[in-house]
Parts: structure tokens; C-alpha cells; sequence
């Protein structure tokens, strides 16, 4: 059997092969956010200036600063060329660069998006496994029916029946926000929890867990019921292949054979999933954010779509599509880390 | 599904009697499923006599029966078995209403995804070259953004309202239609039984469609469950951000939109219409988990 | 005293039609340093009485014998604990597809060394020591790199190597071997045979090797019993078995041998055999 060459080499190549894949769809995405408002029924200029009745002169004034006068590939490669300089464009509302109003609050949902996301796996995974292991048992079907129910359920509504029951009639946790509004500190990292204790006001941190708890219940309950499902059926696919057969005959423990052996082909599929579930955690912030009024993107955007603020809508738009192709692209690399079969 | 019934250009009436049976028979060993499609029947019922069935209008306000309680509760009325709204709508009527929208949704958002889905994959796993390339180029783009933001947008674009939001969510789930779609029919091309009928001189059209197509159909069926589902829940979320159906409509997710304000006060405006969602969402994928299961060979042997 | 003695073994697996008896009461003996060949169709419970003995069949099945000990032990009442410290350490088994059977997200040497940091106890270096010595036992050059392979990087000869050498690290009393070279290649083949056979030979191991290939009997047994459909239906000698053999289904098994053909058809087992003991 020929030699193969080294895990660094592959690394590289594999890199290029995804670019030449990312850049015509950074390409196209950013088309799309440039076709938006020009889409839009209505006089762009009027839509992105704010200014609705405007004056023949004051038109061609906008209309000229906005480039709306030169021919439209012009004004797509002045777009693009802006945009790969960080130009996303500015708020009618808040006349804020959309990129910095961007930065503000990306740091929110990351921190929810985290958090989610690390309640899920936790939970998820281990839940998975047992399930898959006491197949067909009481255990593994009040499970799988759960994780249905937390399929199944609007997630605004769920926000709305916790909020409900724990910071109503319980009065366990807050209703909104990221932190009591007692506490005030600048902003370090963007991320509350770190902030709070880096602030050394007392009870700051315990505020700003407690303002997590629900938030991340509810954006992280759907990926929670993914990521155990799928771990089961990874599993069961698993646990009856020869290796782990040939791992019982070495007279492994049940606990390293299925903790060691089993898990880690396991996970190579679910790795590919909680990869997926970062997109749809976006999708989910937009309402966890709403109903908690967490100040993140997801309700910058909702907040926008109704304000009729279009250029953060289009902003937006793209600098959201451009972090989730990065994500996805870590996860790829990420996932071929982990499975040795693409690594040689 | 076997290949043998594949290559014969009529099937027998008998063999597709006999796979259904032995789909039925797969089927409903999984209670779950059978429940859920009990419960789905019962659901269409109720969407279709819903005129017959509903006690009162969905649209009708009674001003002297504002925010009254469900009938087990003290101050419920008779009349409105489980409570009214802000404006002295009867709840029970509106959730009846709410399943014609509902169904309603899911049926058109599937039929245009798998059409469409359809379609683009498999002119992309048969032509291959260019034309594949830029099908999931396009693909790639939609799949870049995250699927409720995007339909937002393009109802943003389009203009509030149910028709735009179903249209909105049909675009958003295009990609994973074409995706398995394409996959199932390139897997597919190099069989036997494919290259046999093209020798036998069948054109592409006829390849495309009648040959491979009904082969890729079981993966194809369980999305198409997943859409319904999903559908719902995207309609429901854009009703409650407002993007959807609108006001006095009986859409499940626009009257929590208009419940929001009252979640300390009056419980059953904002818990039944997601009662009503969950319930019906989970119908349909035990529906979907027992299709998935008496579908696939590999897990047939439990 | 037997190195593994069966009595009237019974497996009962639970299907959806209903329980089915892969084994019905199988009876066999294995001394030390003794070589002996299950020979059977597929479907006759040969891998499933060794895989009970070894207690690696799945939830489902059902196993109960009036005797099933090795080296004395009683297997059956044995408790997991207990089975974990013999099974891989001196009862080894290796199985039919090599590469499937090793774990593709490991290396090799990862895989080896396992059982000897489990069983035998060894430290970093002892472990990549012995390793390395088995390696060489088994014949595979280069040992020192090859344990940092991947299943994926060998072919299906070379795993069924590392393989072997996972099963002698700790120098079993009894191997069983359970058709180590029906996925091969016909020209490895006969060099893990040979393989078998000297480890065999050096480390007077007792050796079960199943097989539904009557030229592999014929080259590696000392005795041998043939099974259909669950029962044992012959145990003999090798030589008694091929030259005078008692039951109507090893004459038509051995009929039925391209090398025994005479006239122009091959006829098959069916034709010459009629199942008289019917299933309970």
C-alpha cells in the first residue's frame, strides 16, 4: 500500500477546495443584498435616505451620493467593493454605520448562541447514548418522545409558556433582558457573563445567569432534540458494526467500549449536525430574541424589518450570510480533524 | 422499493397492492405513527366541516364577552367553551378556523418545494457538468442565509400576508429538496436497470422521470413530512412577528402575536393557539418517524 | 480436563416472527494444543455457538447449556465482571471482514496496545515494546511504523495480521478463529493459514477454526465437527471424517466437492440430503 502523505498538506488543499466553493456564493449572496432594495416596490432613494418627500433637487442630490445615477454593474462593483472593506452601509434609523451597529450586538447572540448550543450537546449527546444503548426500553422511548415534543413546538410559544410559569407564577427568573438594569458597566468583551464578573459588582453575574437561563432553554430546546436523536440512531448504526464487536471480544468494559470505541464514529455524524444546528440557531435567535428582548442581531433585525430601516436589513443580510459561511466552513475543517478517513 | 418493479413499464396491479401492504404492515407497528395519522385525519375533518363544527363566526366580536375565561374556570361562559379574546372572539372557534389555514399552508409550501425541489435535482444529478454546478451554486446562496431570517426579508420584499409568507418558506426549503433529490438520482444513474432502459433507446425526459424518479421517491417522502411540519411552524413564526397572516385572520401564530401582552393575565390566549401548533406539528412527525421507518430497509429488523 | 467443554448448547434468538434457534443443542469438546474445525452451510450456528461461548451475541438471544465452561470456569454463570478478565486475554477470537473489524478512527498500534495495557498491565514503553514484537510474530514489515496506520490505510490481509496479533498479545489458551480468510484474497489466504497453524504450533494454543471450506479442514484439523441447521450432525477425526464419513449430510457434503465429482453434473447438498431430524 503506498505511503500517504502528511495531515498538513491535506489541510491546505482542502481549504482552496472550499474556497473556490465560498467565493461565487459570497458572490451570489452578495448580489441578492444589493438586488433588495432595487426589488422593493418603491423609489430606492426614497427607501434608503428616509426621506419621503423630497424635492426634484434634493432627489438627484441623494440619488447622485448614492451612486443611483451610474449604470448598474458600476454600482454592484462599487457595492462589492465596499463591502469587502467593511461598507455595509448606514442606518435611516439610527445613521450608524451598519457594520459597527452590527458589532454592538453580534456579541449577544453569540453568548445566547453559545450557550444553547452548549445545553444542547451536554445534554443531548449523553441522552442520545443512554437511549441508544437501553434500545426499546421505557428509558430510551420517554426520551425519544421528549426530544419529539421539543421538535415539535413553536419556539416563541414555548419562550412564552416558560416566561409564563418560571418568571410568573414562579418568579424564579427575569422576563427580559440581559441583566438587571441595577447594574451598568462598559462593556469589555461584549459577552455579560464575562463582563459581570470582570466588573466585580456584586450579584452583577448572578443577574446576568439568571437572565440567561430561559433564553438559552428556549433557543437551545430544538437543538437539544436534534442532536439526541441523532446521537441514537449514530449510535444504534454503531454499536452493531464488527469493531465494536471486536472491542467486546478484547474484553474492553461496556463503559469503554461504547465511551471510547462506539462514541467517537459516533459523533462523526453528529459533529456534521450540531454543525448544521449553528445556522438554525440564527434562525431561532430571531424569535428567542424577540420574546426576551435580548439585544441581539435576531431582533435587530425583526425591529429593522418593521421599521422599514432597509439598509440594515440589507447590511444585515449579507454580513449574517458571511459569518455563517465562515462557521460552516470551520465546522467542515473541524470535521475532517475528526475523521481520520478524510484526514489520510 | 425493488428494482424489479422498476424496469417493468407497467407494474402489476397486484405487486403495488402487495408493497402497500407490506408498507401498512411496517407502519402501523409503530403506534406513534398510527396515532399520528389518526390524529391528522381527525385534523383534515375538522378543517373541512369546520363551518358545521364551530360554534360561533372566528371573526365575530362580542363586545360583552371581552377576555372571558375557558368554561371550567370561574366566569366561563357556556357559550364559550374555551374563552374569548381581547376583542371577544370565541377561542374555539378560531382554532378550528386555525387548522384550515394551518393544513392549508402545509399542503401548498410542500407541493411547491417538492415540485420545484424536485425538478432541479433531477436535472442536476442527470445533466451533471455546468448545469449542476450552477443549480447548487444558487442553492448554496439560499442555504447561506438562515431560513426564517430570509423568508422575512422576502415577505418583507413582497409585502405582509399568508399567499407571500407560504411562498417565502416554499423558496427557503428548496435546497434540501434539491439536495436529496440530486443525491438519490446520481446514485441511482449508474444502476443496472437505468443504463438497460437507456440502450432500450429511452430518451432523457423519459429517463429522468419515469425511470429513476420513482426510485428516489422514499427519501423524498420523508422530507415532504418534514416540510408539512416545519411549514407550519415557519408560518406560525412569521405570523407572530407579524410577516404572515394577518389580523383577524385565525392563523395560529398571528393570534399569539396579539396574545403577547397578555401572558400574566389571561393564560388560555396564550397558551391554546400553541397548544393547537404543538399538537398538530407532532402529528405529523410521528406520521414522518413511522414513514422514515417502514420506509428504510436498513432499519427494518428492530 | 477439556480446555472448553459444551454441552447441549442452546441459543434462542427473538424476532419479530417469533424465537428462532440458531443453535439446538450442540455438544463439543476442545483440549489444549489441540486443532478444531466447526465445518458447516451458512445458517448452521457455527459463529453463534462460539459467539455465546464468548458472550458477544446481542441482547436478543437467549443462551442456556447443561455445561458451557473453559479451563474449569463455568462461563454461563460467570459474572460480566468476571467474563471481561478471560475473554481477550485467554479466549481470543478474530472474525471474517479484517478491516471492519478494527476500529477506523484508531491506529492500529492504539488498537494493539489496548489489550496489553488492559490485560497485561504494561506501561508506555513495555506496550510499544511487545507491540512491536507482534507485529514481527505475525509478519508484518516495518512494525515500528505500521502501528501508527489506520485501518483505512491497510489491506484486508495485513488487518486480518494485526488482527491475529491482537488475539495472541496475551497469549491465549484458546483461539477461535472464525472464517479468517473467506473475505481474502485466494493467494493470503493460504499464508494465514500458515500463520494460524505456527502460531498454533509455538504457543500450543488450542484452536477453533470454523469454516464452511472443506480444503481448509482437510490442511489445518485435528478433529473436527460438522454442523446444519443448528445440530451437530458428525464429529470425528479428520482422516475418519473425509475417508469414512458416518452421517448422510457429510457424505453429501463432501459429494458435493468439486474434487469428488464424478459424471458430469455437480450435484447439490439438497439432492443428496434430506433432513430426517427435522427442527423442534
Amino acid at each position: 500500500m503506498p505511503r500517504q502523505h502528511g495531515a498538513g498538506f491535506n489541510m491546505f488543499r482542502f481549504l482552496l477546495g472550499r474556497l473556490a466553493v465560498l467565493i461565487p456564493t459570497f458572490v451570489g449572496v452578495s448580489i441578492i443584498a444589493f438586488s433588495f432594495i432595487r426589488l422593493l416596490p418603491g423609489d430606492p432613494v426614497a427607501l434608503l435616505s428616509g426621506e419621503r418627500v423630497m424635492s426634484p433637487e434634493r432627489h438627484a442630490e441623494i440619488s447622485h451620493a448614492l451612486g443611483f445615477d451610474r449604470p448598474i454593474v458600476v454600482q454592484y462593483l462599487d457595492y462589492l467593493w465596499g463591502v469587502l472593506q467593511g461598507d455595509f452601509g448606514t442606518s435611516i434609523v439610527t445613521k450608524k454605520p451598519v457594520i459597527d451597529q452590527f458589532f454592538e450586538l453580534f456579541p449577544a447572540t453569540v453568548e445566547l448562541s453559545l450557550c444553547a448550543i452548549l445545553f444542547a450537546v451536554i445534554l443531548g449527546i449523553p441522552a442520545g447514548v443512554i437511549a441508544a444503548i437501553k434500545r426499546g426500553s421505557a428509558v430510551d422511548q420517554a426520551m425519544m418522545g421528549t426530544a419529539l415534543v421539543g421538535f415539535s413546538m413553536p419556539i416563541f410559544w414555548w419562550g412564552l409558556l416558560l416566561i409564563m410559569l418560571v418568571s410568573g407564577m414562579l418568579q424564579w427568573t427575569p422576563v427580559s433582558g440581559r441583566i438587571s438594569l441595577m447594574y451598568f458597566f462598559p462593556p469589555v468583551t461584549g459577552f455579560m457573563l464575562i463582563d459581570s464578573l470582570l466588573s466585580g459588582q456584586a450579584g452583577a453575574f448572578k443577574s446576568a445567569v439568571s437572565h440567561l437561563i430561559l433564553p438559552t432553554i428556549v433557543l437551545g430546546t430544538i437543538p437539544l432534540a436534534v442532536i439526541a436523536r441523532q446521537t441514537r440512531s449514530a449510535m444504534l448504526e454503531v454499536l452493531s458494526e464488527d469493531y465494536v464487536r471486536t472491542a467486546r471480544a478484547k474484553g474492553l468494559s461496556t463503559f469503554r467500549v461504547v465511551g471510547v470505541h462506539a462514541l467517537r464514529n459516533a459523533m462523526i455524524p453528529v459533529v456534521t449536525t450540531i454543525g448544521l444546528q449553528v445556522g438554525v440557531m440564527l434562525a431561532g435567535a430571531i424569535l428567542t430574541e424577540t420574546i426576551f428582548s435580548w439585544p441581539g442581531i435576531g431582533k435587530w433585525m425583526v425591529d429593522s424589518v418593521s421599521r422599514r430601516d432597509y439598509a440594515v436589513i440589507q447590511g444585515g443580510l449579507l454580513v449574517i450570510a458571511a459569518v455563517i459561511m465562515l462557521v460552516n466552513l470551520i465546522v467542515d475543517l473541524l470535521y475532517g480533524l475528526i475523521n481520520p478517513r478524510i484526514r489520510h | 422499493m425493488s428494482q424489479a418493479a422498476a424496469t417493468s413499464t407497467v407494474s402489476t396491479d397486484s405487486s403495488r397492492r402487495a408493497r402497500l401492504a407490506e408498507f401498512w404492515y411496517y407502519f402501523s407497528e409503530n403506534r406513534g405513527a398510527v396515532i399520528g395519522l389518526v390524529f391528522f385525519v381527525f385534523l383534515v375533518l375538522l378543517a373541512v366541516f369546520a363551518p358545521w363544527v364551530a360554534p360561533h363566526d372566528p371573526v365575530a366580536q362580542y363586545r360583552d364577552a371581552v377576555l372571558v375565561p375557558p368554561v371550567w374556570q370561574e366566569g366561563g361562559r357556556a357559550g364559550f367553551l374555551l374563552g374569548t379574546d381581547a376583542v371577544g372572539r370565541d377561542m374555539l372557534s378560531r382554532l378550528i378556523y386555525g387548522t384550515r389555514f394551518s393544513l392549508f399552508v402545509g399542503v401548498i409550501v410542500t407541493t411547491l418545494s417538492l415540485v420545484g425541489g424536485i425538478a432541479l435535482g433531477v436535472i442536476a444529478g442527470y445533466f451533471r457538468g455546468w448545469v449542476d454546478t450552477v443549480i447548487m451554486r444558487v442553492m448554496d446562496i439560499i442555504l447561506a442565509f438562515p431560513s426564517l431570517l430570509l423568508a422575512l426579508v422576502l415577505v418583507a420584499v413582497l409585502g405582509p400576508g399568508l399567499v407571500n409568507a407560504m411562498i417565502a418558506i416554499a423558496l427557503v426549503f428548496q435546497p434540501h429538496f434539491v439536495r436529496l433529490t440530486r443525491a438519490a438520482v446520481m446514485s441511482e444513474k449508474t444502476r443496472d436497470y437505468v443504463v438497460a432502459a437507456k440502450v432500450a433507446g429511452a430518451g432523457h425526459g423519459r429517463l429522468m422521470f419515469k425511470t429513476i424518479l420513482p426510485n428516489c421517491m422514499a427519501p423524498l417522502i420523508v422530507q415532504a413530512t418534514l416540510s408539512f411540519s416545519s411549514a407550519i411552524l415557519d408560518a406560525a413564526a412569521l405570523g407572530f412577528l407579524g410577516m404572515g397572516a394577518q389580523p383577524p385572520t385565525p392563523e395560529w401564530g398571528t393570534m399569539l402575536a396579539e396574545a403577547r401582552e397578555f401572558i400574566s393575565s389571561h393564560w388560555w390566549v396564550v397558551t391554546l393557539p400553541g397548544i393547537a401548533i404543538l399538537i398538530t406539528v407532532l402529528a405529523i412527525n410521528l406520521m414522518g418517524d413511522g414513514l422514515r421507518d417502514a420506509l428504510d430497509p436498513k432499519l427494518k429488523r428492530s | 480436563m477439556a480446555l472448553l467443554e459444551i454441552e447441549n448448547l442452546i441459543v434462542e434468538f427473538q424476532t419479530a416472527s417469533g424465537p428462532f434457534r440458531a443453535v439446538n443443542g450442540v455438544s463439543m469438546k476442545v483440549h489444549e494444543g489441540e486443532v478444531l474445525a466447526i465445518v458447516g452451510e451458512s445458517g448452521s450456528g457455527k459463529s453463534v455457538s462460539m459467539l455465546a461461548a464468548m458472550g458477544l451475541l446481542p441482547w436478543t438471544a437467549k443462551v442456556t447449556a447443561d455445561k458451557l465452561t473453559f479451563n474449569g470456569r463455568d462461563l454461563l454463570g460467570m459474572s460480566a465482571n468476571e467474563r471481561r478478565k478471560i475473554v481477550g486475554k485467554d479466549i481470543a477470537m478474530i472474525f471474517q471482514e479484517p478491516i471492519a473489524s478494527l476500529n477506523p478512527c484508531f491506529t492500529v498500534g492504539f488498537q494493539i496496545e489496548e489489550v496489553l495495557r488492559i490485560h497485561m498491565g504494561l506501561d508506555k514503553a513495555g506496550r510499544r515494546k511487545r507491540a512491536i514484537e507482534l507485529f514481527e510474530a505475525v509478519g508484518i514489515p516495518d512494525p515500528a511504523e505500521r502501528l501508527g496506520h489506520y485501518p483505512h490505510q491497510m489491506s484486508g490481509g495485513q488487518c486480518q495480521r494485526v488482527m491475529i496479533a491482537i488475539a495472541i498479545a496475551c497469549n491465549p489458551k484458546l483461539l477461535i478463529a472464525d472464517e479468517p480468510t473467506t473475505a481474502l484474497d485466494v493467494t493470503i489466504q493460504k499464508q494465514i493459514l500458515d500463520l494460524l497453524m505456527r502460531l498454533q504450533a509455538e504457543h500450543k494454543m488450542g484452536l477453533i477454526m470454523i469454516t464452511h471450506n472443506m480444503g481448509v479442514v482437510a490442511e489445518t484439523a485435528d478433529r473436527v465437527v460438522v454442523q446444519y441447521k443448528g445440530r451437530k450432525m458428525e464429529e470425528a477425526d479428520v482422516l475418519t471424517l473425509f475417508e469414512n464419513p458416518k452421517s448422510n449430510y457429510t457424505r453429501a457434503l463432501l459429494a458435493a466437492l468439486p474434487d469428488n465429482a464424478t459424471g458430469d453434473r455437480l450435484p447439490t447438498i439438497s439432492e443428496l440430503f434430506v433432513d430426517e431430524g427435522a427442527a423442534q
